[in-house]
């Protein structure tokens, strides 16, 4: 039955070996020797530069501020999506009314096209002819964002200040859902013996929570956390999009992916961007297998 | 599950929260379609208020004025061609992969897989040259080869398992009935991963469906500009245009068609994505 294997073996990995070798192993490959040039895209000749790109992002403060902004995503999304993306999936196991319909509507914003999404939002946030701006003038909040030390209420996305959490909002808005869904799949495969044992002796649902639930979803959470962190270290089409491709005022929202992008496709200055995509990837890569590591061992079965 | 004294507030509570963001998740779309049928005094004025009458015009100003018919057009030109040639050609890999052994199988698996570990932003300047030098920038087929290219690796991985799990029995009747092994992949195997199909069609759609960076590097004639392109870059001009309206309305007709086949297939979609992101 496999004497012609090869036959069939060829054929059938041709296609996807040579497309998957010309546009993503070649370019990712080439990347790793174009990060040591000055090459501007003109030139046939390429002039190699060797450390001159890394030495450049070391000593340039807007390649500082785009790592800063995305640092401050990787400091508050993934906790937040997580934590309310848990908080709503257990709440959503415990047989409550409508659980159905909530979870077709939390996860909706995850099937949206993220530009809409940003288009959406920064019209949300927009001073003149948004709602939440009248939307909190209603609920009367504005005493609030003097005690925030604001003038009244800020201008979302034209304040610096405000600018940042309001992408980030976005962030957590539409992956809430989505990680919900996941963490209730894996809430779902938990065994209801556990929690009836633990109900007989006399377990509440908080203790229930933090005993039961959480440790057996260890390894999904591990897997969320990951997709999060990458998340927070892209950025790119909200940013885009929700401050027209301006990083917002005084660069606040730019981001890494940002940057290289404008670094690239604006000013043309091909090597130094490239350079900063292999920071990119070599920060995610540590943060990555950092977290990892640090998480593993702690995983129970049952 | 008894539930003791306290049970009874903390029902109210987990309803009070679920509620809530039900609302915040529902609310900004709510506005953004009844906005799509206000007029522009009416967006400005009374952002409360529900529109006088509805102006259907806004959305025909967005399908036609703001090309939104055509970037749709566009964007299927790229995306079902893509979905399929990437099913095609990563189920062929993977069933070779994961049923015939031969030097070099576990390699290439990972091989692969690999592809998943890096960012897209990594391939950003190559890309760009490559697809010049080929004449392919500014072409459906050359963002479909791109989309086919980086929707493998994970498509191959996925199938991967999938025909791993498919008994071998199958595979052997075939043969003994006559079946060559091409009529084997296509008539038995292909039938057989069905499900796996789906969810990796599903999969691959939102993908590609949400993709912006590499249509906004490899695509710069409006012609042929896909539709998150073509949104981003009329809310950059409505910002000085102001037809608030229009826009509001191009908003809507890119998130109806997306909400009608959620709303049909939202079980399937929840399971294929998450599914992904799990073994991912």
């Amino acid at each position: 039955m496999y004497r012609n294997k090869y036959q069939l073996i060829i054929p059938f990995l041709f296609p996807a070996l040579a497309i998957y070798l010309t546009f993503v192993i070649y370019p990712y490959g080439r990347s790793m020797y174009i990060a040591f040039t000055s090459w501007k895209g003109v030139s046939a000749n390429i002039q190699f530069n060797g450390l001159a790109n890394f030495e450049r992002m070391w000593a340039d403060a807007n390649f500082w501020n785009a790592l800063g902004n995305n640092l401050k995503y990787l400091a508050f999304v993934p906790l937040a999506t997580i934590g309310l993306s848990l908080f709503l999936a257990f709440m959503l196991t415990q047989r409550v009314r409508f659980s159905h319909f909530y979870r077709i509507i939390f996860f909706f914003p995850q099937v949206m096209s993220v530009i809409a999404i940003g288009v959406l939002w920064s019209y949300v946030y927009h001073p003149t002819i948004g709602i939440l701006t009248p939307l909190l003038r209603i609920l009367r909040l504005e005493p609030l964002f003097n005690l925030l030390g604001f003038d009244g209420i800020p201008a979302w996305m034209g304040n610096p200040r405000t600018a940042l959490l309001c992408v980030g909002a976005v962030v957590v808005w539409q992956g809430a859902g989505f990680f919900m869904v996941l963490f209730m799949a894996a809430m779902q495969d938990i065994p209801a013996d556990y929690y009836e044992a633990a109900a007989l002796d006399g377990a509440k649902r908080g203790d229930m929570f933090w005993k039961i639930t959480l440790p057996l979803l260890w390894e999904t959470l591990r897997a969320a956390a990951i997709f999060s962190i990458l998340g927070a270290f892209n950025m790119f089409p909200l940013t885009m999009v929700m401050t027209n491709g301006q990083r917002g005022p005084n660069r606040a929202t730019d981001v890494l992916a940002t940057y290289l992008y404008e670094q690239a496709f604006e000013s043309s200055r091909f090597g130094y961007a490239t350079a900063i995509a292999v920071s990119l990837f070599l920060m995610v890569l540590t943060i990555s297998v950092i977290s990892m590591q640090a998480t593993q061992r702690q995983t129970l079965e049952y | 599950m008894r539930y003791d004294q306290a049970g009874w507030l903390s029902r109210s509570i987990t309803n009070i929260v679920l509620a809530l963001w039900a609302i915040i998740v529902m609310f900004p779309m709510g506005w953004l379609i009844f906005s799509s049928f206000k007029t522009d005094q009416e967006i400005f004025f009374g952002p409360w208020a529900l529109p006088e009458s509805l102006q259907w015009n806004n959305f025909a100003r967005a399908w036609s004025d703001a090309r939104i018919g055509e970037y749709f057009i566009n964007t299927l030109l790229v995306i079902v061609p893509a979905i399929f040639l990437t099913l095609l050609v990563a189920s062929m890999a993977a069933y070779v992969i994961a049923r015939f052994p031969f030097p070099g199988n576990r390699v290439l698996f990972y091989f692969f897989l690999a592809g998943m570990l890096f960012p897209v932003f990594l391939a950003l300047v190559p890309l760009f040259f490559l697809l010049r030098d080929i004449k392919l920038l500014n072409t459906f087929s050359g963002l479909i080869l791109v989309y086919i290219a980086y929707s493998l690796p994970f498509t191959v991985f996925f199938m991967t398992g999938f025909f791993r799990t498919i008994p071998s029995a199958f595979h052997e009747a075939a043969i003994i009935d006559g079946a060559n092994q091409y009529q084997v992949f296509f008539r038995i195997m292909l039938p057989l991963a069905k499900s796996g199909l789906i969810s990796m069609a599903i999969f691959n759609f939102l993908g590609m469906w949400n993709q912006y960076i590499l249509p906004l590097i490899l695509i710069s004639k409006s012609d042929n500009y896909v539709l998150s392109q073509g949104l981003a870059f009329l809310s950059l001009q409505q910002r000085y245009e102001n037809d608030w309206s229009g826009l509001f309305a191009a908003i809507t007709l890119i998130m109806i068609p997306t909400l009608v086949v959620y709303i049909i297939f939202q079980g399937q979609i929840q399971k294929g994505l998450t599914a992904g992101a799990l073994k991912g």
